[in-house]
Formats: structure tokens, sequence, C-alpha cells
């Protein structure tokens, strides 16, 4: 295949191959599993070539050959790379598990399509350089990651469903306001030329609060997590893990691009104030997770104090390494959580219940799954070798080197809480109650895929470093980087 | 259940919200008034490629050719809403006949008329005012007052060929797109003698899905229990 | 005071008054209702300030924009109104 090609080929096929098996697999509903799998399979090199291609200098792809801003650009560079690759990957693991987890469950023709259409949506984020284009896919995925959440089809999945609809669509509403004060004082919707210096106009307040006010409800910063919690527990637990480790990353992603890019000099307080609001979560997400009784709540309040660490990027932002730690963090926490999440489902099957109380002898029934759950703990506290480690050594790094170091003693204080929680559900594993017989058999794959995932995580520090030099070669391509 | 929002908001929580809600409306009004007070935007840009599209429809062309990549999307996130709606409504659809002679007889002259509406503007909408989304959805209504007098109940069929037609927009777009790369420069791009045609084709195919899926989603509300007391007697038939 | 900023202005109030109706509301379909509100508010804006060009016809780029986001609009009204009717034949049935 010509050179040139391979980089605009993969993006589009990566975009593309999802909505074609998508199609495929409403048309043809019986082999919809099958499509799900071929998806699977395709992906994972999909994204590890383009990530090859753009390892050296990013790609930046004219749809329609128009070129902005009349048109529309896709844009990768190792950052998006990397981030597709770990969508990829940790897709084909939960595409495994679902097999087996919807295996009897008569909505496993509309969970193919649906998840098809997610990790289109997720592609088309991690792609997109167009603040508008951007809108409409987070819409593909929120409205994705809606329906299969109500797939959970008991009344408390449906109304939680609800009320992240709500909150999404506010969310979107917000971000689509924002985007249309820029587009009227800018007359651009692309994120080069949006972040270009000089262009007309005083700077951007509304729509920088705007914007992210809107992706912060979608990323479920505290204190408008309070969608997360009820949404990501009654989802069937492989929408549990896709949502927590890869649906709220994306608004993230974007918020990024957009504090690297068009909103690269903000004023220091506003990335305080995120930074603050990131601090709040850690503690209020991990307090409200030692207080939860089910398992599945537990691990989605988990959610809610990590993706407070995210937040610590914004008022670090100017400090060397909190990129590359930003984007281990993402990594390292989609691994673990997917872990959790799946060994948590893998846990309410065979019990019938995830009262963290009553999981007596869970250890003797389900211990590969207990064990993922273990690792996967272990990584979320930050122990070495895992990405956690390595990500949260980093953050620390560039607190003390901004003498902030205020905000380490957050990581740290977090750090322990996890342990906390971590802890409890281990140990109310190992009590030895009287066993109860029956629940669902759990097969093979559904065990493996989980420890999988937990041992990537953990393993993920030992390959932090060539991580680390791929996120922060590209940067030139993305026209403006703070301090650098 | 800490559910904030099913509770009566207490007074200081309303009076919170209400004062939030003044200051973002005031943050807003004093952006817009920022703004410059004249801004060409896009549409010199827009203006100076319309001879590469074939159509003088600034607004078509935008969304057909300049902005298809977002159409394409768009396209995706109707066919989502179609499968997920397939997948959360429950039950057959109660067959309405409600033997309202007025409906009836509306159906009767409008529909007829309002076709003919859609494929003008379909057809209008390469040069003028008009488009495959206006079309679209009247289509659609024409076929939800078809439904409402109790007649077309075809349409509600499951088969293939509703599902191919709930997907030809997405499809269209995808090949459209898949079709630019092989022949000309890029994914999207309508090598220039062609491009008329091509969007035609585009126009057909996303009418079609627009009007077919707006008309499911109708339908599809239709289906679920109405909330009240037509929603409890039918509850009680099922019993 | 120009026209188009005039509908910029009514659309940013359709938007706060809609936000503030979702947020104080309990009942699903008033606050599904709230949310269309609030996009026609958006929607409004994006196109009274296309109206800001010199020349005789607008600025086409954001009616394109706002044609794609009612398309999405409507899409996520479906769902909203196919799942609140869920709940409410869910708390009646079961």
């Amino acid at each position: 295949m010509n050179a040139t090609l391979t980089g605009p080929t993969l993006a589009v096929l990566l975009i593309v191959a999802p909505l074609v098996l998508a199609i495929a697999a409403f048309l043809a509903p019986r082999f919809a599993g099958r499509f799900g799998f071929v998806n699977a399979a395709l992906m994972p090199a999909a994204a590890a070539g383009l990530l090859a291609a753009v390892a050296e200098s990013p790609l930046s792809y004219a749809l329609g050959d128009w070129g902005a801003p009349l048109g529309i650009r896709l844009y990768a560079d190792s950052l998006s790379g990397i981030l597709l690759l770990a969508t990829a990957v940790i897709l084909a693991c939960v595409t495994v598990h679902a097999r087996g987890y919807f295996a009897r469950s008569a909505i496993r023709s509309s969970f193919w399509p649906l998840v098809l259409f997610l990790h289109a949506a997720l592609n088309g984020i991690f792609l997109s350089a167009d603040v508008f284009n951007l809108y409409v896919a987070l819409e593909l995925l929120s409205l994705a990651a809606v329906a299969l959440v109500a797939l959970g089809n008991e009344a408390a999945a449906v109304a939680a469903a609800f009320r992240y609809l709500l909150a999404s669509l506010v969310a979107s509403l917000s971000y689509l306001l924002g985007v249309s004060l820029l587009y009227h004082g800018y007359g651009t919707l692309d994120l080069a030329l949006l972040a270009e210096p000089g262009r007309h106009g005083a700077f951007p307040w509304a729509a920088l609060a705007l914007m992210t006010a809107g992706l912060a409800i979608k990323g479920a910063l505290f204190p408008v997590h309070f969608w997360l919690p009820r949404a990501h527990a009654e989802a069937p637990a492989p929408v549990s893990a896709l949502l927590s480790a890869l649906v709220v990353k994306a608004p993230l992603y974007v918020l990024l691009r957009l504090w690297i890019g068009p909103f690269a000099d903000v004023p220091q307080a506003v990335g305080e104030l995120l930074g603050l609001l990131g601090c709040a979560a850690i503690l209020w997400g991990s307090v409200q997770a030692l207080r939860q009784e089910r398992l599945k709540l537990l691990v989605a309040y988990s959610t809610v104090a990590q993706i407070g660490y995210l937040f610590l990027f914004f008022p670090l932002a100017r400090a060397t390494a909190v990129l590359d730690a930003v984007a281990l963090f993402v990594l390292a926490h989609a691994l673990a959580k997917a872990a959790m999440f799946l060994a948590a489902g893998n846990i309410l099957a065979c019990l019938g219940h995830d009262r963290i109380k009553e999981l007596d002898r869970v250890a003797g029934r389900l211990p590969v799954s207990l064990a993922a759950f273990g690792v996967a703990g272990a990584c979320l506290m930050g122990m070495p070798p895992s990405g956690n480690f390595v990500a949260k050594w980093l953050l620390v790094a560039a607190a003390f080197e901004s003498g902030e170091w205020g905000w380490s003693l957050v990581v740290i204080a977090g750090s322990l809480l996890s342990a906390g929680y971590v802890f409890r559900v281990v140990g109310h594993a190992f009590t030895p109650e009287q066993a109860r017989e029956g629940g669902a058999a759990i097969s093979a794959s559904m065990s493996v895929t989980p420890f999988l995932l937990a041992l990537l995580a953990l393993l993920l520090g030992l390959i932090a470093a060539p991580l680390v030099e791929l996120v922060d070669s590209p940067l030139p391509g993305a026209a403006t980087v703070v301090g650098r | 259940m800490n559910d904030g929002h099913a509770k009566r908001p207490g007074r200081l929580a309303a009076t919170a919200l209400a004062l939030l809600v003044v200051l973002v409306f005031a943050g807003l009004v004093s952006a817009v008034l920022a703004l410059p007070p004249t801004a060409a935007g896009l549409s010199a840009d827009v203006g100076a490629a319309l001879p590469r599209v074939g159509t003088d429809n600034p607004v078509t062309a935008t969304l057909l050719a300049f902005r298809g990549y977002d159409t394409l999307l768009e396209m995706a996130v109707l066919l989502l809403a179609a499968v997920a709606i397939r997948a959360l409504r429950h039950g057959r659809l109660p067959v309405m006949r409600s033997g309202d002679e007025i409906l009836a007889a509306l159906a009767r002259v409008l529909v007829p008329v309002m076709v003919l509406v859609a494929a003008y503007l379909l057809a209008a909408g390469l040069d003028g005012p008009g488009g495959a989304f206006q079309a679209g959805a009247i289509a659609a209504a024409a076929g939800v007052l078809l439904v409402l007098a109790g007649r077309g109940l075809r349409l509600l069929d499951d088969g293939l060929a509703v599902r191919l037609g709930l997907a030809v927009g997405l499809l269209g777009f995808v090949a459209a797109g898949i079709a630019g790369m092989l022949v000309a420069s890029a994914f999207l791009d309508y090598a220039p003698g062609r491009a008329a045609t091509v969007m035609t084709l585009l126009e057909v195919a996303v009418a079609v899905s627009v009007a077919l899926t707006l008309f499911e989603m109708f339908v599809s509300v239709l289906r679920c229990p109405i909330p009240g007391k037509a929603a409890d007697a039918a509850d009680r038939g099922r019993r | 005071m120009s026209a188009p900023l005039l509908y910029a202005l009514v659309g940013v109030a359709l938007f706060c008054m809609a936000l503030h109706w979702v947020i104080a509301c309990a009942d699903p379909l008033r606050r599904i209702l709230a949310v269309n509100v609030m996009s026609s508010g958006v929607f409004l804006v994006l196109v009274a300030l296309a109206r800001r060009v010199p020349g005789p016809s607008p600025d086409p780029v954001p009616h394109a924009m706002v044609i794609t986001g009612i398309v999405v609009a409507v899409s996520a009204t479906a769902l909203a109104i196919v799942l609140a009717s869920r709940m409410r034949s869910g708390a009646a049935g079961r």
C-alpha cells in the first residue's frame, strides 16, 4: 500500500468499519454477534497501524478535499492514536466477555449494533478536528451509551438511563451554544484555526465556560457527576465496563484538546478551579465508594474519584510531563476499571446479587474473577509497576515542579482511600460463611477477559516510558502547546 | 435514593438555581453583545466553492458536500435512534382504527398533496429552498396521518425492506465516501463532473431515511402505553 | 440594536428559561419539553447571528449546522420519550 495513503485510509477505516458493521448487525440480527467479533478483530490492528503512522508526524486529513475552514479535517497524533488503540483493545475484550454474558439474553441482537455505533462514535471523537463535528460525534456517543444502559431493562436501569440522557442533552446544548458563539466570533470551527493567535474578538469567555461546563457534565466531574453512579451501576456489566473505561474519557479528551488548543492561554485561576473540583471528586467519590453496599455502585463511585485525577491536568497544565501523566492515567484507569466492572458482572451473574456484605466465599467460587478484581484494585491504588503508579508519580512530580505540592497530597489521600474500598470487597470475598449453591455458571472466556485487562493494567507501567515518549514527541502539530 | 430532582427543591435550592440561571443569562447577553456587529462567516468561502459541486443552494452544498461528514454522522445518529427505539419499545402496536370519518377524509385529501410537496421539496433542494430533511419530514407526517386514520399499516412492517430504508441514508454516505477515496482524491470527495449526480442520489437516500425514521419514532411512541387513563386501561386489559 | 442581535438575545433567554425548567421540574415530559426549548434557543442564536453578513444572503454554514442539530435533537427526543413512557408503564405495571 502506498505509504502516504496509509494514515488517512486507516483513519477512515476506524470510523467507517464500525458503522458498516453496525448497519450489517441491524440488517441481519442473527449474525450480529459475528459482526461484533469482526470489529473486535479488525480495530486493534487498524488502531495500531494508525499509531505507527502518526508516531513520526501527526495526520491531518481534509475530508472531501475541501480543507479547513470550509470543510472538516480528521486529525490524529500519538495521543489520539494511543486512545484509539486502548479503545480497540478494551472493546475487543468486552466483546469476548459480552458474548458469554448475553448468551441467553434476548437483548443481544440490539446490543451489537449499539456497541458498534458506540465504537464508531469514540473513534470519531478521537479523530475529529472540528468543534461542531465533535458535537455530532458526542451525541452519537451519548445516545448509544444511554440506549445501552436502558438495555439493563429493569425499572431502575430505565430511570438511570433517562437521567443520564437528560444530563447529557443539557451538556450537549451547553457545548453547542459555546460552539455557536465561537463560530460567530471567529468564523471557523476548526480546532487548529481557532487556536491561531491574532484572531479578532476578545477572549471567548462565554464559549470557554459553556463548552467546559458541557464537557464536565458529560465527563462526570464533581459536582455534576450525579448521573454517573446509577447509570454505570444499573447497566449490564459489559456496558458498565465500556461506560466507565471509555465513554467518560471522550468528553475529557475533547476538553484536553480545547485546553491545549484554542483555550491555551486561559488564566491560571480557571485551571485551579477545575483542579479543586477534581480534588473534591477524588475525596467525595472515594468516601462514597467506601460507604456503598453494592459492588457495582462502589465501582461506579470509584470512577467518580478517578475522573478527579484527570482534572488535575488543568492547574498543572504548564508543567512538563503533565500531559503524559494524564494520557497514561486515562489508559491505566480504562484498563483497570473495565476489568473491575467485568469481574463485578461475573460475581453478580454468579451470585444473583452484588451486596458486598454477602460476597461470602466468592474467592472459592470465582477465583479468577476475584483475582482480576484484586489486581485491578491494586492498580487503582497505584501499586508499582501499574500504569497508575507511573501516572501518579508523574502527577506528583508535576505538582512539585510547579511549586504547588498541595495537589500531590490529594493524589496520595485518594490512593489510600481507594485501598480502603478495594480491601473492603476483597476482605468480604474471603469470609468463610456457608456456601449457597445456585447461580449462573461463568464461562472461561468471561473469567479470563477481566483478568487479562487487569494484567494489562498492571504491566502498563513497564511500557510507560516508550508511551510517554510517543505522547511527548508530536505536539508541534497541535499548533500551540503550553509552556513547552 | 438520593434523587435530588424527584423531590421538590427547598426554597434555598430554588433561590440558588434562580440566581445561577440569572448569572448565566447575564453572562450570555454580554457575550452576544460583545460579538462583532458584522461578520462574513464562511459565506464567501461557500460561494467561491459552489461552482465545484453543481448546486446553487449553499445550504444543501454545505450539508452534502463541504460538511458532508457531519451529515454522515447525523445519519448514524438517526439510525442509532431507530435501533435504540426498536430495542426499548415493547409489545406490538395497538392497531389504531380511530374510525374517525373526518380524519380519514382529511387524510384522503391531504396525503397526496403532502407527498407531492415532499417530492417537490426534494427536487427543488438542489437549486433553491428545500432539501432532503424538509422533504423527509413532510413525507413522515403524511405517513403519520395515514396511520392515525387507520390506513397505511403496511408501513409498520418489520421487514428487511423497512430496515434497509432506515439505513440507506448512512449507507449512501459511506458508499459516496469510499467512492471518493477510490475514484477521486479523498473520502467524501465527489469528482467535479459527477458531483451533481452523487448529491442527487444522496438527497434521495437521506430523504428516505429521514422519512422512515421520523415515522418510526412517532409510531414507537404510540406503541408505548400512553401515560394516563388510556395506558391504565390497556394495562388492565392485558392482565 | 440590530435585528440579528435581538433575535440572538431571545434565543439566549429561551435557553436560560428552559435550563431553569429542566432542573426545577420533576415531571419527565416537562423536562423533555424543556430540553427541546433549550435546543430551539441554541438554534435561534445560530441562525439569527448568521444574518450579520454584509451581503444579501445569510451565512449558510450555521443553517446547515441547525439542520444537523434538529435531526440530532429529534432523535434524542424520541429516545427520551420512549424511556419516559417505559418509566410510566414500569411504575404502573410492576
